[in-house]
């Protein structure tokens, strides 16, 4: 029996280190190879000697894909691919494919050069990883080999971020990665078209939430900074330099210029100010309205905001500053986890007065927007990843309820095998189905028709053919197996009158039927023919031959059978 | 909007004599001590690019089951044969043509169609301007549409565009041809044809509307006048230019596409875009089914310039290659035509005078541009300014630079940097190459010389490039260069004559010459090969060169216009796909070594042109005396099909078989061709030949299915 068995060695019933194993069709694919950002330990990384002990990884993944550029989705490619061996095809978008090596380079950096890690991938292991990768586009069918075929959807989230669809004949399995099911202020949202993959593995972060209006949280979030900036603050947002960042450049910009504020924002220079430019470069990816106006205007062109430079950090006035991500264990970090006193590097001891807030900008879908997907998909099971257990649980609950379909949630290491059933595909003789259609278009569901063919099996070539091309093409003759069956009649009439009786019974009890009366005093039934003749001994008594083919049997029988009931008395 | 300079005379006649506010005074000062008001008034007409795209004609799902039934009745239903019909082939630079698959028409339309002007008199004087010996027609401008005759564009369904230069004709077809279907095209495609429409529109509207010259229409008339003007074709057919609200209507029915997106057509027919290398988002497409394959090829490029590289491998296993849009100058090297460029441009700028290009606002101007970034410093010409002028010059900057993912190898590794991928930013940012949307407004006071302009329309019949050649005519230090290849450039020029200016011709088409062709061609190799007439024989000018002409095995099947070509290949298989319960019932026999065979009774499902068979259903009935007994009455559904028979029946076998179940005085004759085996007790004969059995015998049901059973028995079915 067929199936498709899905391990995830990461993100199962968690949030990161994103790695999950899909064997579908004979095919092993592993969706995403990330890091875990929770641990320092082995545990940062997938375990992948679960895919083989020994041996190059290469024999066992036909391929690997990346949804996106965030380091719990892509963390691990240069272990996985330069320390643990892997030479085959990794396929990813475009613009992943662009921030993907940097955000790498920025995480060796920190690994290596702040935490002093040895046994780290390098800078070249990083180039090295990034020649095997190949890029696609949105909506492409990328041929990975014969039989397996991916292809790309926008999922927003990020720049560059796509859903993967997997498919391997008639059997197809859909990766979400991380999606956001509402546009913003500069992606769309996530589309897939009514794919109806046997699963859809889906991310679960917000599995129990349901977001308040967009437009709530930002003019929150817009208020307090105003606030803030008018008091003659300063006002500090770290945030992630890819994706947020830029989504609050564009709140922040539109804001001052609509309020006409003065107070420079800043942004941290390095990755963010690279960072805007592949949004420039790769606009198509961004939302419709950017898309549309960024010739006029290019959104991430920003005129109120700048790059920050570290003389700027005593400035008086109010501010805007957007430093990167507070990684843990730096002072923002700890500030951020409420910590209210901070020892400094000269045992100094400083007090935080200032306030800290916290808002959710995240760009995941929420409950709703995760059956809204799994509604345009339409999947026959659907699986849990990337979330926590406890509202894994509930969503799975729901799902299961609202769509009908099983919904799974392995945990790491443990495999979920679907059954399935896939139909055989061959060719069908075109003389043959023309042939079937001929008789009527719409099938009856009542009374359903039967077609007959001969399925012709060579090698793997499966050919569908009409019984009589099939002993043709064997070079077989048919045999013909005939049916001659005596009905004795009492009619003193002369056989040619008796003919015509029956001929006259015949076409008024078979109207569906085609009954002729032939010039030789025969009658036919479509292809059953129907003699009168005279009994030897008694002239009292005719006797019908009706003979009809195998292929015509039932007719046949029944036939013998009405006339073996005699004809109606000849009122006339 | 009023036109600037003295160009309107030229033009559009009368009607734009009033033209001159004083707004424009400046402007006009400064260039008046060059304009040529002395020159004859003239005016000309063209027909620009128009058409190129590919079609494929559907019926509509509810006209398709409508037809499905039709023609399974009447005429036998599946289409075996390809006919494909040439809608217009008239000369080399414009075809079009229908192709019929499974009851799909494709329709493959190309080209550009340009006519030269008119030399000669006629009586509609009015109408026809002379200037230097030729005549010109005096009108607003024109355009040739594709040929509609042939097609009731209400049925087709889909539109399949190639490149943005196949595109130009669309608005008319989607906004009055009662098309509804959908149209096919890449981003790019979509975004640069929108920008090259824009252009046209604004070239256009730009001047004062005149009448359109209708009088030398007339075929008498027509008939009178010299070559060029009387051979031009369905001249009752052109049409005004439409307006920005049709372009926009247009391109919203554009559905964007990647490449080797699969896209399913009705279930029944599939198509594919790839990439043909020849521009941004540029394409070839495949159509087809899941036993046939054709292969739409044109517009395409081997040379390495920006877009991707063109996709052959897919082009494989095609049963027909449809081979269009070769280049229009094949004894001309894209190559040495830049080298010339570049080399022509820095002689004549040296020497102090000023270039002209007239040029689309989007494809080769890329490539020139970034080889004068290249060049410009070691030839010294590091001051000269470059002007890039059209109205939408800025968004054609703009949006060369954001589609990384259709450009070449080298240009994305830019953009992964992140970098801009043409270095005409880097012209911009340097203040190098300035673009302006017209000759109004900044242009006049930044305008320095000597200089370097870019501007359109390619034809020299509209847009700001007419300026120009009024401008710069007259003094032999100017050169214009032309560089696309669309338009013969002495017809372009001859309504200018006389000309002081110099004139170079460098055609840079980058489109498959005949020798690419041919190497294309083997390299996939496809059964049948179909391309217009023109290509099948040298260029008329050039007979003796037996080069010029595509040459392949099997001869390549050619088309005219108006022609209708039947394909080699017939269509024997549809897939249809057998239910899992359904394939797990079937009981395969070995016939032959290796070759195993299963009857199949099934039911057909047809769902979206989707055959699926499934497992019949089982006998609601199973049991049940009486009811059953008045079910045989009813008159049984002889549309259930008995398989047939096949094999031989060993005579002594079946009598022991016939002994063993209960039959004795059997005797057995002897006849020519076999045995009759009688069953005297029962008055039942049984003749047994080679291949075939007869039983015959009494009314007595039960007696004849035991005999059919064991008859049965040694037969096989199928």
């Amino acid at each position: 029996m067929p199936e498709i068995r899905v391990t995830p060695l990461g993100a199962g019933q968690d949030v990161g280190r994103s790695c999950i194993l899909v064997s579908i069709g004979g095919k092993n694919v592993m969706l995403d190879c990330g890091m875990h950002m929770g641990f320092n330990d082995d545990r940062r990384f997938p375990d992948f000697s679960y895919i083989t002990r020994n041996g190059r990884l290469t024999d066992f993944l036909d391929c690997v894909i990346i949804s996106h550029f965030h380091l719990d989705h892509c963390g691990a490619l240069p272990y996985f691919s330069e320390m643990v061996g892997y030479d085959g095809p990794i396929y990813m978008t475009h613009p992943t494919q662009a921030i993907c090596p940097i955000l790498l380079e920025d995480y060796r950096k920190i690994a290596v050069d702040k935490k002093g890690e040895a046994n780290f991938f390098t800078s070249q292991m990083i180039k090295d990883c990034m020649k095997k990768v190949v890029a696609v586009h949105l909506h492409q069918t990328v041929q990975v080999d014969d039989e397996l075929e991916i292809k790309a959807y926008y999922a927003g989230h990020v720049l560059g971020a796509a859903m993967f669809q997997i498919k391997v004949g008639s059997e197809s399995v859909v990766y979400t990665g991380d999606y956001n099911m509402t546009p913003d202020r500069h992606l769309g949202a996530a589309w897939i078209d009514k794919c109806r993959p046997n699963l859809l593995i889906t991310e679960s972060t917000y599995a129990t939430t349901i977001r308040d209006s967009k437009r709530c949280r930002e003019r929150d979030f817009l208020k307090k900074v105003h606030e803030a900036v008018e008091r003659g603050g300063k006002v500090l947002i770290p945030v992630f330099a890819l994706g947020r960042a830029q989504e609050l450049c564009i709140l922040l910009e539109t804001f001052w210029e609509r309020m006409n504020l003065k107070a420079p924002i800043y942004f941290s220079t390095g990755l963010t100010e690279k960072a805007n430019h592949y949004y420039k470069l790769f606009i198509t990816w961004t939302n419709q309205k950017i898309r549309k106006t960024f010739v006029q205007r290019n959104m991430f062109e920003f005129k109120h905001i700048k790059a920050f430079d570290r003389a700027f950090a005593d400035n008086p006035g109010p501010m805007v500053i957007m430093p990167g991500y507070c990684v843990q264990g730096t002072v923002g970090h700890k500030i951020l986890s409420g910590q209210r006193k901070l020892e400094m590097e000269g045992r100094q001891v400083l007090e935080v007065k200032m306030q800290v807030e916290y808002m959710s900008f995240s760009a995941h879908a929420d409950a709703k927007g995760i059956m809204q997907l799994v509604g345009q998909a339409e999947p026959e099971s659907v699986l849990l990843v990337h979330g926590e257990a406890k509202k894994m649980e509930f969503l799975k609950q729901k799902i299961e309820q609202e769509f009908r379909v099983s919904c799974y949630m392995p945990a790491n290491g443990e495999t979920v095998t679907l059954p399935t059933s896939p139909s055989i595909p061959v060719g069908i003789s075109l003389g043959l189905l023309k042939r079937e259609m001929a008789q009527g278009l719409l099938p009856d569901a009542k009374k359903p028709r039967l077609l007959h063919g001969t399925l012709i099996m060579k090698d793997s070539n499966f050919r569908l053919v009409s019984s009589e091309q099939a002993l043709k093409e064997l070079g077989l003759a048919e045999h013909q197996l005939r049916f001659t069956c005596r009905v004795h009649l009492h009619d003193p009439r002369k056989e040619q009158e008796t003919a015509m009786r029956v001929y006259s019974h015949l076409k008024s009890v078979l109207k569906e039927h085609c009954v002729q009366h032939l010039p030789d005093g025969s009658v036919t039934v479509e292809s059953i023919l129907i003699q009168a003749a005279a009994h030897s001994e008694d002239p009292g008594t005719k006797v019908l031959l009706v003979s009809w083919t195998y292929q015509d049997e039932e007719l046949g029988s029944h036939l013998t059978s009405l006339l073996k009931k005699g004809l109606p008395q000849a009122a006339s | 909007m009023p036109y600037p300079f003295g160009l309107r005379r030229f033009h559009f006649g009368k009607g734009s004599r009033q033209w001159g506010g004083p707004r424009k005074t400046a402007v006009l000062r400064r260039f008046e001590s060059y304009s040529l008001h002395s020159s004859p008034p003239a005016t000309r007409r063209s027909y620009p690019s128009i058409g190129g795209s590919l079609w494929l004609k559907t019926f509509t799902l509810s006209h398709f089951f409508y037809k499905l039934k039709l023609g399974f009745t009447s005429q036998g239903g599946f289409v075996s044969q390809l006919p494909l019909l040439p809608v217009r082939a008239p000369n080399l630079t414009m075809q079009c043509a229908q192709i019929q698959i499974n009851y799909y028409y494709v329709g493959l339309w190309t080209g550009h169609d340009f006519h030269s002007q008119f030399p000669s008199f006629a009586t509609c004087s009015k109408e026809l301007k002379e200037c230097s010996g030729h005549v010109f027609v005096d009108s607003v401008p024109e355009f040739c549409l594709p040929e509609t005759e042939l097609i009731d564009l209400s049925t087709v369904d889909v539109i399949l565009i190639s490149n943005y230069h196949c595109m130009m004709a669309l608005p008319y077809i989607t906004e009055h041809t009662g098309f509804t279907g959908t149209v096919y095209a890449t981003e790019p495609t979509v975004q640069i044809g929108r920008l090259l429409m824009e252009e046209l529109v604004n070239f256009i509207e730009r001047v004062p509307k005149a009448q359109s010259a209708s009088l030398w229409k007339n075929k008498d008339i027509q008939r009178l006048l010299p070559s060029p003007l009387k051979d031009a074709v369905e001249v009752s057919t052109w049409r005004r230019c439409y307006t920005m609200q049709e372009v926009n209507s247009a391109l919203s029915k554009i559905q964007l596409v990647g490449y080797s997106q699969k896209i399913e057509l009705f279930g029944a027919v599939q198509v594919t875009p790839l990439s043909s290398g020849y521009a941004l988002g540029s394409s070839n497409w495949i159509i087809q089914s899941h036993y046939e394959k054709v292969s739409y090829v044109s517009g395409s490029s081997l040379l390495t310039t920006h877009p991707q590289p063109m996709d052959q491998a897919s082009l494989k296993n095609s049963d027909v290659l449809v081979l269009t849009g070769l280049t229009q100058i094949p004894t001309a090297n894209p190559d040495g035509m830049v080298g010339e460029f570049c080399s022509n441009l820095a002689l004549t700028v040296r020497n102090g005078g000023n270039v002209l290009v007239p040029c689309y606002p989007s494809g080769v101007i890329y490539d020139l541009l970034e080889c004068l970034y290249q060049y410009i410093d070691s030839a010294g010409l590091s001051n000269i300014p470059f002007y890039f002028i059209s109205p939408v010059a800025n968004s054609s900057l703009e949006f060369s630079q954001i589609f990384a993912e259709w450009l070449c190898h080298n240009k994305q590794t830019k953009v992964y940097l992140p970098e801009p991928p043409f270095p005409h930013a880097e012209l911009i940012q340097t203040n190098k190459l300035k673009h302006y949307p017209s000759l109004h407004g900044d242009f006049s006071s930044d305008f320095r010389q000597p200089c370097v302009v870019f501007t359109g329309h390619p034809s020299l019949r509209f847009g700001d490039v007419v300026h120009f050649m009024e401008l710069w005519g007259k003094s032999s230090l100017n050169t214009v260069i032309f560089t696309e290849p669309d338009f013969s450039y002495l017809e372009a020029l001859a309504p200018y004559q006389p000309l002081a200016m110099k004139c170079i011709y460098c055609p840079i088409d980058t489109r498959l010459n005949f020798i690419q062709v041919s190497k294309l061609l083997k390299e996939v190799q496809p059964l049948h090969v179909v391309c217009p007439e023109q290509y099948t024989q040298p260029p008329p000018a050039q007979s003796h060169r037996m080069d010029l002409m595509i040459d392949c095995q099997p001869p390549a099947m050619s088309y005219r216009r108006a022609e209708v070509l039947a394909l080699p290949f017939k269509r024997r298989y549809e897939k249809i796909e057998i239910m899992p319960e359904l394939a797990d019932s079937l009981v395969p026999m070995e016939i032959k070594p290796g070759i195993s065979l299963a009857t199949v009774s099934a039911v057909l499902h047809t769902k979206d042109n989707k055959h699926v068979l499934q497992p019949p259903p089982r006998p609601t009935q199973p049991t049940g005396g009486k009811k059953r007994k008045r079910a045989s009455d009813d008159i049984p559904d002889c549309k259930v099909l008995k398989p047939l028979l096949s094999g031989s029946i060993p005579v002594e076998q079946f009598v022991q078989a016939l002994e063993k179940h209960g039959f004795s005085d059997i005797k057995v004759e002897d006849t020519a061709k076999g045995h009759i085996v009688l069953l005297q007790e029962a008055e039942t004969l049984i003749q047994i030949e080679e291949d075939s059995t007869h039983i015959i015998c009494d009314n007595d049901e039960m007696l004849r299915v035991r005999l059919r059973d064991l008859v049965l028995k040694f037969l096989q079915k199928f």
